[in-house]
């Protein structure tokens, strides 16, 4: 018979404890293992209250493997379980540090358009830079990830949020940039 | 690996699990042969069941190639395509009802009513009829019964569509195990899990359907990584439109418009897929079509064939690009394509897929049969005979409930791995509240108005407590056949909450029951009906028997009220031989039999005295 009901925490349903600094192949291959022994199809002539376990896990797992295999969105869960309110992100406002960069990005992107060969110089030049800028935020993510990991506070998360926001908008900025020199 | 131990004790006796493809035009079933697939042949040695079901005036519904005959000779007690309606409301099927001649009666709002001979059915009934020839064809040719399936479904079906199949299954007698995305039945039949780590593209176009999948393969697991389509777009719409240029070309060559003429246009219709077909091997053919005396003959080249549909081709293009951004993919990544589907076999579609992936796509496996093969496949998994694979699908449309505003919030994301779920908290408005009702809906837009209604959940019964204060959490969770279910507990007293379902589209779980209790009644009476008939062929056996013996020299030998008996027997034989009573046939029989003892017997001797006679002759 099954105890209790499978775990709903996304960490605790691979088995590890919380990180935030994971080895996604890791994660990966516990996906594949855990989707064997738990995968619905796996039980389909067991009792109804096998069949709903394994449902049960398996929806959590995938759940649980969608969030946590990306940066991002396993940064979102955590700061979410440790009670930081992360409402709907719109990464519409520009961050005012940037304010004169993106313009300059904008006027070049619309020149580009409109076919001026220059134009597309500048374009690269702006890539190059907050492709830089990326970088430099995936860094400071990882120190973050890592301090959390040694010494998991709430406090420790502090700047993570506006750290998340600020990539997610300079991310669609590198987007935009790639397509129109694509 | 693993901190939770299951217990894998109690499993059941596997039964027999039987694939089938419910297609638009074709339906194939197949089972797991040892360890391969293998199609099961109907009683022509033909494994293609073709969708199309006539209603013939009297006795049982006809399906497959004897129904499609019955398409010109009967239009209007013959229907195909039904696939195209399953799952939808009149209002969704607009456009199908200029081209394909349905005919829809009053009342079919949330599901169609199909009027066929003066009779009502609806979408999944008619799709039963053709999984009960399946079900017949694989148990005549298993000798065992078969009551659990796997069906394979397009895998950009919503909800509702999966439902109606489900639903048909169920009217049909089948237990659906499981429904499985065609694609990724295809991807399952080839067993390109031999190489490790592929990311693999299904293409399937059908007769009425397009999908297109992407697979990552991994040590036998299948998991899908995006699949996109459209339920509108396949080989039907080739025909409709050649069917159209041929239309107006007669109508300018002959000065008759035929289009209202359903004989005419079924005639037509035929003679334009022949020459579709033909095309997919031949540079030029002729479509002909004869009517009434007059003949008409058109030369058709590819050319031209393919000037009319590149269209319709581009737009399965979209659809595989949108694929490839979701699963997170470029061409050059991907290492094999496969296809599948009859309207593959077009030169034109080939060359569209090689171009866009930028590879040479696999075509070794009969296109129509893959798919069967594939739920064959999945079938085995199902009932514990194949043990190292595995598919991982996914929801094909994102899932969200409305808001303020007409607004969609969305709760599942489109390509999640399924099974998949979500939670959401629920208040009351007003104090005392007892009711909040949540409209769920599937599709990408922002606004409710532009996705497709899925069902209205009714929280009923909630503790009566100020606005606020109800704490309703509500869990959805698309379950592996891609089906939403959802519960609701009271998070104050920890107890589930009632919910009722009213669905948008498609049949209520009465109307379910109520075709199945139908369906076993007609099966009460399909045997008594069968009874009859048999006992009907027994009684001539025995009645011409004793119009010959009439004739015999023993028969005078009888006194004459021995003779009279003879005559009343057989009268009162004739008289239940017209009725419905099978018993009451038998017990005539049975007197006849007595009636005409003593005849046997002289006619025994006379036999055996002129068998003796001819010995001594022979002697
Ligand atoms: N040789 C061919 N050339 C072109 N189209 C074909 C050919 N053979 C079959 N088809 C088309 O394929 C479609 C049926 O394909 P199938 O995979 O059986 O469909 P479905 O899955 O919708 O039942 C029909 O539109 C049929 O006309
Ligand atoms: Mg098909």
């Amino acid at each position: 018979m099954f105890s209790g009901p499978p775990p709903s925490d996304y960490f605790a349903i691979f088995g590890i404890e919380k990180k935030l600094a994971l080895d996604v192949e890791d994660l990966q291959r516990r996906f594949y293992d855990n989707s064997r022994a738990w995968h619905p199809d796996r039980h389909a002539r067991a009792g109804a209250e096998q069949l709903a376990y394994a449902e049960e896990a398996s929806a959590t797992l995938n759940d649980a493997w969608r969030a946590l295999r990306d940066p991002v969105t396993r940064a979102e869960y955590v700061l979410k379980a440790e009670g930081f309110n992360i409402g709907e992100q719109r990464g519409r406002d520009v961050p005012p540090e940037l304010l004169e960069e993106v313009f300059a990005l904008n006027m070049a992107l619309e020149e580009a358009r409109e076919g001026d060969a220059q134009a597309k110089d500048d374009v690269a030049a702006s890539l190059a830079k907050f492709e830089g800028l990326l970088r430099e935020i995936d860094a400071e993510r990882d120190r973050i990830f890592q301090a959390y990991d040694a010494n998991p506070n709430r406090e420790t998360l502090a700047g993570l949020r506006a750290l998340l926001n600020r990539r997610k908008y300079i991310q669609n900025l590198v987007r935009d940039a790639r397509a129109a020199l694509a | 690996m693993s901190l939770f131990q299951i217990d894998f004790g109690n499993e059941d006796k596997p039964h027999k699990v039987v694939g089938i493809d419910l297609g638009t035009t074709n339906s194939l079933v197949a089972f797991m042969d040892l360890t391969a697939p293998k199609v099961i042949p109907g009683p022509d040695g033909n494994p293609i069941v073709p969708s199309v079901v006539s209603i013939p005036e009297h006795g049982e519904p006809i399906v497959g190639s004897a129904a499609m005959s019955r398409l010109i000779s009967h239009p209007d007690r013959t229907i195909y395509s039904v696939k195209r309606l399953m799952g939808r409301g009149v209002a969704d099927v607009q456009e199908e009802l200029k081209l394909f001649p349905f005919h829809i009666a009053a009342g079919s709002e949330s599901v169609i009513q199909l009027e066929l001979g003066g009779k009502r059915f609806t979408p999944p009934g008619i799709s039963a009829q053709v999984l009960r020839q399946l079900k017949k064809n694989a148990e005549t040719y298993l000798g065992e019964s078969v009551d659990h399936a796997v069906i394979t479904v397009p895998a950009y079906f919503n909800d509702a569509q999966r439902q109606a199949t489900k639903d048909a299954g169920r009217i049909a007698g089948l237990q659906v195990m499981r429904l499985v995305n065609e694609p990724t039945a295809a991807a399952l039949a080839y067993g390109l899990d031999k190489r490790n780590n592929g990311i693999v593209a299904v293409y399937d176009l059908g007769g009425g359907t397009f999908d297109i999948s992407i697979l990552k393969l991994h040590d036998g697991i299948f998991e899908v990584l995006a699949t996109n389509g459209d339920t509108h777009l396949g080989g039907d719409d080739f025909d409709n439109l050649l069917l159209r240029v041929a239309l107006e070309d007669i109508a300018s060559e002959w000065g008759v418009d035929l289009s209202g003429d359903q004989v005419a246009v079924q005639t037509l219709r035929r003679a334009v897929i022949d020459a579709k077909h033909q095309l997919s091997t031949l540079a030029a053919t002729t479509i002909a079509f004869h009517y009434q005396g007059r003949a008409y003959r058109r030369e058709l080249t590819r050319d031209v064939l393919e000037k009319l549909i590149t269209p319709i081709v581009n737009k399965t293009l979209g659809p595989c690009r949108s694929c490839m951004a979701d699963a997170g993919v470029t061409p050059e990544q991907i290492d094999e394509v496969v296809l599948v589907g009859g309207s593959t076999r077009i030169p034109l579609v080939r060359q569209a897929v090689r171009a866009l992936f930028k590879a040479e796509p696999h075509t070794e496996l009969n296109p129509d049969e893959v798919v069967a093969m594939g739920a064959a496949v999945q079938a085995g998994i199902l009932s514990g005979h194949v043990h190292d694979k595995l598919l991982l699908d996914v929801t094909p449309l994102s899932l969200g409930i409305e808001t303020m505003g007409g607004v969609v919030s969305k709760l599942i994301h489109r390509n999640s791995t399924i099974p998949a779920t979500a939670a959401e908290t629920f208040t009351t408005a007003v104090d005392g509240q007892r009711n909040v009702l949540i409209h769920v809906v599937q599709g990408e837009r922002e606004m409710v108005r532009d996705c497709r209604s899925l069902a209205r959940f009714d929280l009923k019964d909630i503790d009566p407590v100020p606005a606020g204060m109800a704490k309703i959490e509500v869990r959805f969770l698309i379950d592996a056949n891609g089906i939403l279910n959802v519960s609701a507990k009271d998070l104050r007293t920890g107890k589930e909450q009632t919910v009722e379902v009213k669905p948008s589209y498609g049949l209520s779980d009465e109307q379910v029951e109520a075709m199945i209790l139908e369906s076993f009644a007609k099966a009460e009476e399909d045997f008594n009906e069968r009874q009859v008939r048999e006992a009907r062929v027994e009684a001539d056996r025995i009645l011409n028997a004793v119009d010959k013996a009439k004739g015999d020299d023993a028969y005078m030998e009888l006194s004459d009220a021995e003779r009279a008996t003879v005559d009343n027997s057989i009268a009162e034989l004739l008289l239940a031989y017209h009725g419905e009573n099978h018993h009451l046939i038998l017990d005539k029989m049975e007197a006849l039999n007595k009636a005409t003892m003593k005849l046997a017997e002289l006619m025994m001797n006379t036999a055996v005295r002129g068998a003796l006679k001819g010995t001594k002759i022979d002697a």
